[in-house]
């Protein structure tokens, strides 16, 4: 029996450990193309970092791992939410007007931003719910707008209700009774791990409870599985298409909030785009498991942090790890294919032959 | 007698298509020529506004033309996005070094290495279409970003993140028949004025690569609807299993229609750095690709449909560089137009739609009688919503390739 195990976790582990390599190959050959050096590359990326780095990678670790959740919340259900980006923008925005205007104050006032956050993000993500659940529209295409549309609004509200300084629009700063901070662990000047990185710890937490340990989450990974079943079992699919859909949406409204009320106290220049599309990468690398998507999104910020090193000691230019990310993602979905396909054979081979002996010995 | 009867209903399908696009034609003219006359703004329809929409229009219908043939294959691209990115760098990069025509083929083959990619993820490995397209246009973005760092600093015109001054295709105008458009054009008449400065604008200064993209909708619609080799790549994305028995090879299919799809993606990422800017930037395809696969949906996976979206979405992608009056203007045009749609639904008998888009209608004439401008923004959303509502709308009479975007392995149909 164990040794069944160990032969499942090997293969398991087998596709994203191709994918690395070839993510790695792939790498390699682009730098040696236009004339760089491979060597220094790969030996500045894979230096100790330095302490303020350490702390921007478990930061960056964290956001990216909440929005990881958000996406495999649909991937499990089946829908694709790659509408993440816009949600977080406009529940991002929408939760730093909130708490910039301070209508609570302390600690009360960064609850209720992080409840409108949520808020706004399922209400968001709820448009392609209903727009799928009701009139048939694939959530692909209708997010894909809805991201488009989330960003020209939020841009359009900063604009006209925003605080000018400069060149530069913000929504209002926070009072500092609404700003967390974090802990430093290392010296003050190496910065804080923010305080609302626990907020991934609890999504990861959450997410596993309700994957594994109710009732909505066994209905949800069944009809991600199938459909035609789930309806037979009595799951409503389209009540559970919206919920998840707003489900999705709710958690990506927290990605960007540890930043928020870590260190950037207002939604302006310091809004980090592009961590939705991370989060997509990223629960794709982890297969949608909680842990499986914990390595991912320490990978993703370890090389997107560490990149920063190379303006420094090498004449390679921080944007190749995009390359390195896109082709890891791309290569562990293939290399799962062609596993998935191969163990199936292995067991249907195993099958015919354990049959073939059995009926050999019957007669 | 009953051979009389049923000539009417004989009449061939491109007769009755042609002829029923030209009243539509007709019609909108007519309303635009109306609105311009009634709200003053003779930019709506002023040649240097016509030039513009073409130059907008150009890029979104290169990706929406690669998306119509992928799907038309079975095969969801969303990578048209990344695609149309390589296809940037690869127009900089080829141009600088060859001058504009190999620069577009250029383009056309990083695009086409993107489609490539797509291609073996999709059909050798079935990896579903959605996930392949969103590492595609992580691969495309991060690629173009790097080679231009590695590559574009060291040129004359060149940094980390543009590459300026490159030659464009030619420009032609056709010296008769632009000075008399211009003339009558001037003159700002009903209806007359408006078609001559399209003919203006048509006759003067047109980059030959715009004309190229506008043939390539032709030669699209002519090679997937009427040649064999269309038929059998149509029949991949619809039933692939019944094309597999009749002996076509499906894979072989969907690998020519996605590599073609990407080389198109490639052409009008081309097009934005030679035509549309004199050089390549960082992120400039701003989301077109996705825009391109809007105005394929919106044209019901049909060539004269995405023309028209195209056509649609990129007029209004040029009117938010223009005064922002006669984008105030064009709310007018879009409440008649709601109005018009609605009366429409109201005689087909379709009251509770009719009611719907009579109230959207209002609620824009209202926005249009109660304000004096309008946000640049809400012109940059216009795409995406009117997506959206086509969608929400629609969804029952669009209608995509039955198989579009489900696996698919050989010798499945057992």
């Amino acid at each position: 029996m164990s040794g069944i195990n160990l032969k499942a976790i090997g293969l398991s582990l087998l596709a994203p450990a191709i994918a690395i390599v070839l993510s790695i190959l792939v790498t390699t050959v682009v730098i040696a193309a236009v004339g760089s050096s491979p060597g220094e590359f790969w030996s500045t990326m894979f230096e100790m970092p330095k302490p303020r780095l350490r702390v921007d990678i478990v930061n960056q670790t964290a956001m990216i791992y909440i929005a990881a959740v958000a996406a495999a919340i649909g991937f499990r259900m089946g829908l694709f939410n790659i509408g993440l980006e816009g949600q977080y923008t406009i529940a991002s925005f929408a939760a730093a007007s909130f708490a910039g205007a301070a209508y609570f104050s302390g600690l009360f006032n960064v609850a209720a931003a992080i409840v409108v956050a949520m808020v706004v993000g399922a209400a968001w993500s709820g448009i392609a719910g209903i727009l799928k659940t009701t009139r048939g529209v694939s959530e692909v295409i209708s997010t894909i707008m809805l991201n488009s549309i989330a960003i020209t609004l939020v841009g359009y509200f900063l604009n006209t209700h925003g605080v000018k300084e400069g060149n530069t629009v913000h929504t209002k700063n926070l009072e500092s009774g609404s700003t967390l901070g974090g802990f430093a662990p290392f010296e003050d000047r190496d910065g804080e791990i923010w305080v609302l990185t626990l907020l991934a710890v609890v999504v990861g937490v959450g997410f596993w409870v309700l994957l594994n340990r109710t009732r909505f989450g066994y209905d949800l990974r069944a009809s991600g599985q199938s459909e035609s079943a789930a309806l037979a079992s009595g799951i409503n699919p389209k009540r559970m298409i919206l919920i998840s859909m707003m489900l999705s949406g709710a958690v990506a409204g927290l990605i960007w909030l540890p930043a928020l009320f870590g260190g950037a106290r207002n939604y302006g220049t310091s809004f980090q785009a592009g961590l939705g599309f991370l989060g997509i990468a990223v629960a794709l690398l982890g297969r949608n498991r909680p842990l499986g998507m914990l390595f991912g999104a320490l990978l993703f910020a370890f090389l997107s942090v560490k990149s920063n090193d190379l303006t420094f000691g090498t004449d390679v230019s921080p944007s190749i790890v995009q390359i390195t990310q896109g082709v890891a993602v791309l290569a562990v979905v293939v290399t799962y294919e062609v596993v998935r396909r191969w163990r199936t054979r292995l067991e249907q081979r195993a099958v015919s032959r354990e049959l073939a002996g059995a009926t050999g010995a019957a007669s | 007698m009953s051979t009389a009867t049923a000539t009417p209903h004989q009449r061939g399908i491109v007769e009755r298509l042609t002829k029923s696009w030209l009243y539509i034609g007709l019609i909108g003219i007519g309303v635009v020529s109306f609105v311009r006359i009634i709200t003053d703004t003779n930019d709506l329809t002023g040649a240097g506004t016509i030039r513009a929409a073409i130059i907008a229009t150009c890029p979104i219908l290169a990706a929406a033309l690669g998306g119509l043939w992928a799907e038309r294959a079975g095969v969801v691209n969303i990578g048209l996005e990344g695609q149309m990115i390589l296809g940037t760098w690869g127009a900089a990069f080829f141009t600088y070094h060859y001058g504009p025509w190999v620069g577009i083929l250029g383009a056309a083959l990083l695009g086409l290495i993107g489609g490539l990619l797509h291609a073996i993820a999709t059909v050798t490995f079935g990896v579903d279409h959605i996930v392949s397209g969103v590492a595609i246009n992580l691969i495309g973005a991060g690629a173009a970003t790097y080679l231009a760092e590695a590559v574009f600093p060291d040129y004359e015109g060149g940094g980390p993140r543009q590459l300026n001054g490159l030659e464009g295709p030619t420009q032609i105008t056709i010296p008769g028949i632009s000075d008399v458009a211009n003339d009558i054009a001037d003159k700002h008449w009903f209806f007359v004025s408006d078609v001559a400065s399209f003919i203006q604008a048509l006759t003067t200064n047109i980059s030959t690569l715009s004309l190229v993209i506008f043939a390539l909708v032709v030669v699209s619609a002519l090679v997937l609807w009427r040649t064999s080799f269309g038929l059998r790549l149509r029949s991949c994305g619809e039933n692939p299993q019944a094309a597999e028995t009749l002996g076509v090879n499906v894979y072989l299919y969907k690998y020519v229609a996605v590599l073609i799809s990407g080389a198109l993606a490639g052409i009008g990422g081309g097009f934005l750095a030679l035509v549309s800017s004199s050089g390549f930037s960082t992120g400039q395809t701003g989301g077109r690709g996705y825009i391109g696969l809007a105005a394929m949906i919106f044209g019901n996976w049909r060539p004269g449909g995405l023309l028209a979206g195209a056509l649609t979405f990129g007029y209004t992608d040029s009117l938010r560089l223009r005064d922002t009056q006669s984008v105030h203007a064009l709310l007018l045009l879009v409440a008649i137009g709601l109005l018009i749609f609605a009366a429409y639904r109201a005689y087909r008998q379709q009251i509770t739609g009719a009611i719907v888009v009579a109230v959207g209608g209002l609620a824009v004439l209202a926005w249009f009688l109660l304000t004096d401008t309008v946000a640049r923004e809400f012109t940059v959303m216009t795409p995406y919503v009117t997506t959206l509502f086509v969608l929400a709308l629609g969804s029952q009479r669009l209608r995509m390739p039955a198989a579009d975007g489900k696996p698919y392995r050989k010798g499945s149909a057992g």
